[in-house]
């Protein structure tokens, strides 16, 4: 066992514990966007930020990802780690304002106005998708591509993977796919959230580009059906 | 599948230790480009997930996904070059070949790349051209350079020399190989 | 020198074979050194070398005069660079028409050919020896000495000036530990950025137990503007080559790899040969000298990415992998490469392994400042007139560094700032000038040493830009994971951005300082975390710069394109016509001989007619 301080408690844990289901164990609520206790931690969405350390020699690290260490003194509520959750929580919004569970967390933590230019991505890249598809369906019909801004998540070549087994485990584990799916579009392959059951995929894009083609919801809705009647 | 892949899948079975960078390197240097079917090709006989390979091809910046120029125009932006003026340079070029930077004019003649830094900063602003170097560009050098090497009558020496030889102006010579 | 060795059992074998190699470079005393490293290379220094050789063959006199074809002399600006030995007679800007004169006059008579002689730009003196000039007088070249007597591509000149005489001795004469304890006694500090102490680094692996560890040689020089890696892996590839060695000996690896980007060509060719040397001598290999110690090194080529230069992302790398960092710890020496233990040393810090053994710990430390010792390697680039690499002791100012070695500002121009560090240093003041260059000074000051690459900029240098230039990069070469570093860069370059087009608050600007506190503090890697320094250090500094920008909608160096404006002096103008010719945007009217105008909704603000005009009469504003 090893012994560290968390929020001033002197608290025990398992070798291999992270410091955030370390928090977790003892009541302490830290947000985060890209953990998943079935995945590996990623470490993406840096939300679960946590102080380490004493005095100047203090600095912040993700939760998730930081492994307990004997003597370690951890804080996850600190005036620092806070101003930096909200921060990011503000651009969170300014990124990807229609995803529910971002409005949700971010009104928590009082975070109100946005002081960034409105951008309207789908995808916040915290690859809970790509790893639910690679280490619970033993799948990689998903991955990132590209790097920096730049990176996206898509299949390979940006076609239909041959690997995916259509199960949908992405779509149910994406945070940010609670909105409505808006359907796909012509230059990402990828449309987000087929919870939408009168799918217009098939109707609008005679070659869908969708990589869960068919897709679950389609298969379900009207998309499928108007396309055979047609 | 074509019988060039296939000799050039028997050759990577061979190397059965080497790494997917290093794979890629080689598909890169042999075709200039990674070919899609080729990819698709080793990630089955290594038994390597296409994913994973096709995150690194795109990851890295010397791979590319489609076929290079004939001829390569690489700007240098590293620092030392940026402060000379490097950035109006590249923007001549940009202009007069009408293409960005990472991309191949569609007779499939030119392309230009930028790179971070090639490492010979006294020459700043630095352009190299199919592995000439072409020192201290400014934006009217690089169009003369340009536009002589469009009209196909790439003289011999330097584009600078009619106006008389100064001091730090262009010279310009062929980069040994290694 | 294509002379075949057979493999060196015992170190008397070595003793026997280094002092046949002494003797027969005595007897060729007389040499010409000619600079090709790429900066001369460009300037024809190959050609000036290949005549060189007609020439003495020609003449008979190849067998008795040397000819080396070395790596980096330092005076990049000057090139192509040769230095007659034994007198050290420095010739610059030296042509293919020149050779036959210095065989004649120099190398045979003696005689100084005053041409070709360097002319110091501010003293306006000439000098005949290399070690009077001010560039070099300066300078403590402990790591660069030997590029000027070395052929990089021959393993005799390296064993004839002492090298793999240290490895022979902490082989044979040291415990790992006494190495371990001789280096970090040495105080010696990593050159590739951050400055921690080797020797900690290797007790650390040294510790864990394993049944396999690696050593890596970090290449990736990515910083935009340094070159001191690349010079050194093509100047003089075995010292760093021996520092591996002895390392991989001192923490118990068996096998090195030195990773060196795919930029560098000519350098992946000197270090693959120099391996290949060590192995024919058995200096690499099974049971190396006849003490046991099995070892091995191997090249690993990047794929073109600045993030791979941070440790657990170059480790991935190496795998084969997407370049991503990853959380440490675990740290290297407890899964690294292959997950086994690993170090992974910048080429300078391996480059100072053999002096530290060779000449011990006390004397290294006789050089550098408290807590920064022995010498670093700067490459002076940007607005300074002498631009090129220079070694100089720890602790050195930053005016001596810049006025003294580099002569100053080009064109007469006033000095600005400097930029150190790269994309995670930041640039520093006039008012720092005299702030000594070690790890602490720089950190202190909001930059850091970084690998050294010391970027001069003056008046005309327009620091908004220079931080919007440091984000784009980094916006590109971030690896993306982290949301804080991608998001984060990102949006602090739209907020630079519209600062450079005059479209900005200062209400933007308390933002723009509350996002990059947060992305230095809430990164995963050193990419990140560093990430905001070039925009901090910038407003730090030149906080009216970003206010001209701001509130008066005017770029004060006249570099942002949005704030400028060209215009022509109608008394100026002779109507030559230059201009409307080279005008790229069609957007100069005017008649012969008649004053010129530019039209303002069609210019492009290329800047050609303002490089083009004869009489001075286009204003930029």
């Amino acid at each position: 066992m090893l012994n560290l301080t968390l929020n001033g408690l002197e608290i025990s844990v398992e070798k291999g514990t992270t410091l955030l289901e370390a928090a977790k164990f003892y009541g302490m609520e830290i947000p985060t966007l890209c953990s998943d206790e079935a995945l590996s931690p990623y470490g993406a969405c840096r939300l679960c930020l946590v102080e380490i350390g004493t005095g100047n020699h203090s600095r912040l690290v993700s939760s998730c990802t930081y492994p307990a260490r004997e003597g370690l003194t951890v804080r996850t509520h600190t005036e620092r780690v806070v101003q930096a959750r909200k921060l990011l929580l503000e651009l969170y919004l300014a990124t990807c304002p229609s995803s529910k569970t971002i409005q949700d967390m971010a009104s928590k933590l009082g975070v109100t106005k946005v002081r960034f230019k409105q951008k309207h991505e789908e995808c916040i890249l915290c690859g809970l998708c790509v790893r639910m598809c690679a280490e619970q369906m033993q799948g990689k019909a998903i991955g990132f591509v590209k790097r920096g801004i730049k990176r996206r998540i898509t299949a390979p070549f940006a076609k239909k993977s041959e690997d995916c087994r259509l199960c949908g485990g992405c779509m149910y584990i994406c945070p940010a796919c609670q909105a409505r799916c808006q359907g796909p579009q012509e230059k990402s392959p990828i449309c987000n959230a087929c919870l939408n059951l009168s799918a217009p995929c098939l109707d609008y894009f005679e070659e869908a580009m969708c990589y869960m083609d068919p897709c679950v919801a389609c298969e379900l809705g009207t998309g499928r059906k108007a396309k055979a009647q047609s | 599948m074509e019988e060039r892949t296939k000799t050039d899948l028997e050759n990577l079975k061979k190397q059965n230790g080497s790494s997917v960078v290093s794979l890629l390197q080689e598909v890169q240097e042999k075709y200039n480009y990674l070919p899609e079917e080729l990819l698709r090709e080793i990630a089955k006989e290594r038994n390597i997930p296409l994913m994973d390979i096709y995150s690194v091809a795109t990851f890295y910046k010397a791979f590319s996904l489609s076929p290079k120029g004939k001829h390569k125009v690489v700007t240098c932006s590293g620092t030392a070059c940026h402060v000379r003026g490097s950035e109006k340079v590249t923007r001549e070029i940009s202009r007069t070949l009408g293409i960005e930077s990472g991309h191949t004019t569609e007779d499939g003649l030119y392309s230009l790349e930028n790179v971070s830094c090639l490492g010979a900063c006294a020459l700043a602003p630095l352009v190299v051209i199919d592995g000439e170097y072409h020192g201290s560009m400014t934006s009217a050098k690089i169009l003369e350079i340009l536009n002589g090497h469009t009209a196909g009558k790439k003289e011999n020496g330097c584009c600078c020399h009619d106006q008389g030889k100064k001091e730090n102006d262009c010279r310009q010579v062929s980069l040994p190989r290694a | 020198m294509n002379v075949l060795h057979s493999r060196l059992k015992t170190t008397q074998d070595l003793e026997k074979l280094r002092e046949q190699l002494r003797k027969n470079r005595e007897e060729k005393s007389t040499y010409l050194a000619v600079c090709g490293d790429t900066g001369c290379a460009v300037w024809g220094s190959k050609t000036v070398k290949n005549f060189s050789q007609e020439c003495l063959e020609k003449k008979g006199l190849a067998g008795t005069i040397g000819l080396k074809f070395t790596g980096c002399l330092g005076l990049c600006e000057s090139g192509p660079v040769v230095i007659v030995f034994p007198q050290e007679i420095f010739y610059q800007k030296v042509q293919e028409d020149d050779v036959e004169e210095i065989i004649e006059k120099t190398v045979l008579k003696g005689e100084v050919i005053e041409r070709l002689l360097y002319n110091d730009p501010v003293t306006g003196e000439k000098y005949i020896y290399a070690r009077d000039i001010p560039f070099y007088k300066k300078q403590q070249r402990t790591l660069l000495a030997s590029n000027w007597k070395n052929d990089p591509t021959s393993i005799e000149d390296y064993l004839a000036l002492d090298g793999y005489e240290a490895f022979e001795q902490a082989l044979t004469k040291m415990t790992p530990r006494e190495i371990i304890a001789e280096v970090k006694n040495s105080l010696l500090r990593g050159r590739g950025g951050a400055g921690f102490p080797t020797g900690a680094k290797w007790e650390e692996c040294y510790e864990v137990h394993a049944d396999q560890k690696y050593i890596i040689c970090n290449a990736d020089e990515g910083d935009p503007g340094a070159f001191m890696d690349r010079s050194l892996l093509e100047g003089n590839p075995h010292s760093v080559l021996e520092g591996l060695i002895i390392g991989g000996y001192a923490i118990g690896a068996r096998e090195g790899i030195v990773y060196i980007r795919a930029e560098y060509p000519t350098a992946v060719a000197k270090v693959r040969l120099a391996i290949a040397q060590a192995e024919e001598l058995g200096l690499l290999g099974e049971n190396i000298l006849g003490s046991g110690f099995n070892f091995k090194v191997s090249v690993s080529i990047g794929a073109g990415a600045f993030v791979c230069g941070e440790t657990s992302a170059l480790v991935a790398s190496v795998e084969g992998r997407v370049g991503e960092p990853r959380q440490k710890p675990p740290h290297l020496a407890e899964r690294g490469y292959l997950n086994k233990p690993t170090v992974i040393n910048n080429v300078e810090s391996l480059a100072n392994i053999p002096y530290i053994i060779r000449h011990g710990a006390v004397s290294y430390c006789l050089t550098g400042t408290e807590k920064s010792k022995g010498t670093k390697i700067f490459s002076l680039v940007g607005k300074v007139l002498n631009t090129g690499l220079v070694e100089v002791p720890l602790g050195m100012t930053l005016r001596e560094i810049i006025f003294e070695i580099g002569g100053g500002i080009k064109n007469g121009k006033q000095f600005k700032a400097v930029q150190t560090g790269g994309p995670s240093g930041g640039c520093l003041p006039a008012s720092l000038l005299d702030s000594p260059t070690d790890f602490e000074e720089l950190s202190a000051a909001g930059s850091m040493m970084g690998s050294g690459g010391m970027i001069v900029m003056d008046e005309e240098t327009c620091m908004v830009d220079i931080a919007r230039y440091f984000l784009r990069f980094l916006e590109d070469e971030s690896c993306g994971r982290c949301f804080s570093c991608r998001e984060g860069i990102s949006r602090m370059l739209e907020m630079v951005e519209d600062i450079t087009r005059g479209e900005s608050s200062p209400g933007q600007l308390d933002l723009l300082r509350e996002l990059a506190h947060v992305v230095k503090d809430s990164s995963l890697c050193g990419l990140g975390q560093t990430a905001a320094n070039p925009v901090l250090a910038t407003i730090r500094y030149f906080e009216d710069e970003y206010l001209a920008h701001i509130l008066e909608k005017r770029c004060p160096a006249g570099v942002c394109r949005e704030l400028i404006q060209f215009s022509i002096n109608e008394e100026l103008c002779q109507g030559c016509g230059l201009c409307l010719k080279k005008c790229p945007g069609e957007a100069i009217r005017g008649e012969k001989k008649q004053p010129h105008a530019i039209l303002g909704d069609k210019c492009t603000k290329c800047g050609i007619c303002l490089e083009t005009c004869k009489y001075n009469a286009v204003l930029k504003s």
